[in-house]
């Protein structure tokens, strides 16, 4: 049923109707309106689970990390600082192989102090085993969450999920949704039942340690888990798609690429505005067209390398920079284009909640055609 | 509940602790009074290293490790999952006094005012052992620890224990006490009492160190007494924060305790100091008059 609603509701209801056992909720700005309405749904009976208000985000996913390990199904939402402040908790969520699944409204990370949008967070953490799903539109948020506990809690992953959209942009816009019913999503979503939990019936023990004797091969699991993560989600995603219309079988999408000869590629809510300026350059007659990502962990640079394969050129936007080196994206990109002789041209931008425009993406088209890139774009020379 | 399991060690033998560990014994006591009915709780430290090296563990309940600070919120979690699926497990933290005095501080002060249901153990062996003797706000006045060493312009540590007992006392835990694996009936005493209140609980245990604190391995419990005979330890009890039970003692002077360990030994040589020994004999006797720890021999 089609509803208008502010993205952090629509996702708030996705995971209710996602059926967690336990929610362990910290405020922080853009996140909270989600963990305000799921503590309104507990506090209406709407959704039956436990709400625990932490005291910091560190114990937030410490919590969920407890009650996945009792083999509840687990949630909790952050962004920027508190994501940050779960560093450790995340590597050691993923290294335990427990399937929670955690909201990232996407923010800058301090300092300076910046409440606004861009993916620096979330990006910081792609080395720690989580899976990492991003959303163009609230739809997309939305429908991400199922998908991503069905793929997290495949007993071929059992990984940890983001669920990526941009703060503000996306979780304080009202657009309409396409909400699932209850028994939808129950059909989707079966019950939570890991094989393994904290059970006195037959015990166990999490979170050992290891020597150097076992460690590389626990690592070697996650990584093999992720590239299994792929196949997961493309059944998962087509699965969805057939049930209710919109297939996510995909980890990257095309628009306007078949002959197009400049490629951008890009995450996120930009890759509306990128559609947009694509249009319009489409009717001035110029070859370009997007490659939307969908999923950054695992990366799919197989499928990147295919659906560019004959393309001239590629801009990476890049709403994050591994300061001293270049955006996340643009490194993954070189990598999977590695060989193919394209040149892939690097554009870091929208940092710290900075608009980005489609005269902007026009912009960013006409210099890698005169191949310039691996540069801020934006910058403001009278600050410098 | 807690007696029918004798015949079994819930933490069983073959871990790595060094011969004489306080902590080690201190697992087992609290196994055998929890019983198989437990989920356990660990954080990084000496106990979870040498009871769990992978692929073998020690613990033949349900046990969990995940970081250094965040027992307590591991906690949390596993009593709103198990409260949602209508179990009945009595769920046991075990951890160091760095992990609760020092980094666990905060996880433990939310997890205390949620009021969530668990038993939070600290062994107390007064500094971070496991990373080779470090201080903690739980190490003692003037032990000589590798980053409070005592030297020529030192007497060791500088400042006296925290008093975590109060501090959660303060959050309103139900059920407060301190314990000592040389009294071991009192402590699975303590543990049981712990366990069966609603709420969060805590009890400190007493373990001595042999590697940390520097004695034979075979004088763990004596110089474990010999901590509460000299009033530097004291067993209490406190129901809503109220001291409702104190072992009491006729005092010994605190060096026959500070003598029996190299931690203190810069207290005796290579010249006797006086007034170190005189402000650590204050601490005890501070902790006397608390606690009312003394009892008062008559005269003939």
């Amino acid at each position: 049923m089609l509803e208008i609603t502010e993205g952090s509701h629509a996702v708030a209801e996705a995971v209710r109707l996602s059926r967690p056992q336990v929610i362990s909720a910290y405020p922080i700005t853009p996140q909270t309106h989600i963990v305000e309405a799921l503590a309104e749904f507990v506090a209406n009976g709407n959704l039956d689970a436990e709400y625990i208000t932490v005291e910091n985000e560190l114990s937030a996913l410490s919590a969920c990390i407890g009650a996945s390990a009792a083999g509840s199904r687990a949630y909790s939402a952050t962004t920027s600082q508190g994501l940050a402040l779960m560093f450790e908790v995340c590597f050691n969520a993923a290294g335990m192989r427990l399937p929670i699944i955690m909201s990232i409204a996407n923010r800058a990370l301090g300092a300076p102090l910046s409440i606004w949008n861009d993916q620096q967070d979330s990006i910081s953490l792609r080395d720690s085993g989580w899976l990492q799903f991003y959303a163009e539109d609230n739809q997309e948020a939305t429908d991400l969450h199922y998908i991503a506990y069905r793929v997290a809690e495949d007993p071929s992953v059992l990984l940890p999920a983001f669920v990526c959209f941009d703060g503000f942009i996306l979780s304080h816009t009202y657009e309409p949704v396409d909400m699932l019913t209850q028994q939808d999503a129950d059909r989707y979503l079966p019950k939570f039942a890991p094989a393994e939990r904290l059970d006195m019936a037959d015990p166990v023990s999490f979170g050992m340690y290891a020597t150097p004797e076992y460690y590389l091969e626990f690592r070697y699991e996650m990584d093999q888990a992720q590239k299994k993560a792929k196949g997961v989600i493309a059944k998962a995603g087509k699965e969805f798609g057939s049930l209710f219309g919109r297939d996510y079988s995909a980890l990257i999408e095309g628009y306007h690429l078949d002959d197009a000869e400049t490629a951008i590629i890009a995450m996120g809510s930009i890759c509306g505005t990128i559609k947009d300026a694509v249009d319009e350059m489409r009717a001035e007659g110029k070859k370009v067209g997007l490659l939307k990502i969908r999923v950054f962990r695992p990366f799919p640079s197989e499928e990147i390398a295919t659906m560019l394969s004959g393309i001239k050129r590629v801009a990476v936007l890049d709403k994050n920079i591994s300061l001293g080196a270049k955006g996340a994206t643009a490194l993954e990109i070189r990598d999977a284009l590695y060989g193919s002789g394209i040149p892939v041209n690097g554009f870091v931008l929208g940092l710290g909640g900075r608009d980005v425009r489609k005269r902007d993406i026009k912009e960013i088209v006409t210099l890698v055609e005169k191949g310039q890139g691996d540069q801020f774009y934006g910058l403001k020379k009278e600050l410098l | 509940m807690t007696t029918t399991e004798k015949t079994c060690e819930l933490f069983d033998s073959g871990h790595r602790a060094c011969g004489g560990c306080g902590a080690a014994l201190a697992a087992r006591l609290v196994t055998t009074a929890a019983g198989p009915n437990t989920i356990v709780v660990s954080s990084t430290g000496c106990m979870e290293v040498f009871s769990t090296p992978y692929p073998e563990t020690a613990w033949k309940v349900p046990w969990i490790h995940s970081l250094f600070e965040n027992a307590s919120a591991i906690a949390s979690g596993i009593d709103a999952a198990i409260k949602k699926q209508g179990r009945k497990e009595k769920i046991v933290i075990m951890a160091g006094d760095g992990a609760t005095f020092d980094i666990g501080m905060i996880c433990i002060s939310g997890a205390f005012e949620r009021g969530h249901d668990f038993t939070y153990i600290c062994y107390d062996n007064e500094a971070y052992m496991n990373t080779g003797i470090q201080r903690s706000g739980a190490t003692p006045y003037d032990a000589s620890t590798t980053t409070s060493p005592a030297g020529s312009h030192s007497f060791g540590n500088k400042r006296p224990k925290k008093d975590m007992p109060a501090i959660l006392a303060a959050h309103g835990a139900p059920y407060v006490a301190t314990a000592s694996i040389a009294y071991p009936a009192d402590f699975k005493q303590k543990v049981e009492r712990a366990i069966n209140t609603p709420g969060p609980c805590y009890v400190q245990v007493h373990a001595p160190c042999c590697t940390g604190w520097g004695f034979e391995g075979d004088q763990t419990i004596a110089i474990a007494k010999l901590a509460l005979e000299t009033g530097l330890w004291t067993n209490f009890e406190m129901v809503d924060g109220n001291v409702t039970k104190v072992k009491k003692v006729v005092r010994k002077p605190v060096e026959e305790y500070l003598k029996t360990q190299k931690r203190f030994r810069h207290l005796f040589k290579p010249k006797r100091q006086d007034a170190e020994i005189a402000a650590i004999q204050a601490i005890a006797d501070r902790n006397a008059e608390k606690y009312g720890i003394d009892i008062k021999l008559k005269k003939d």
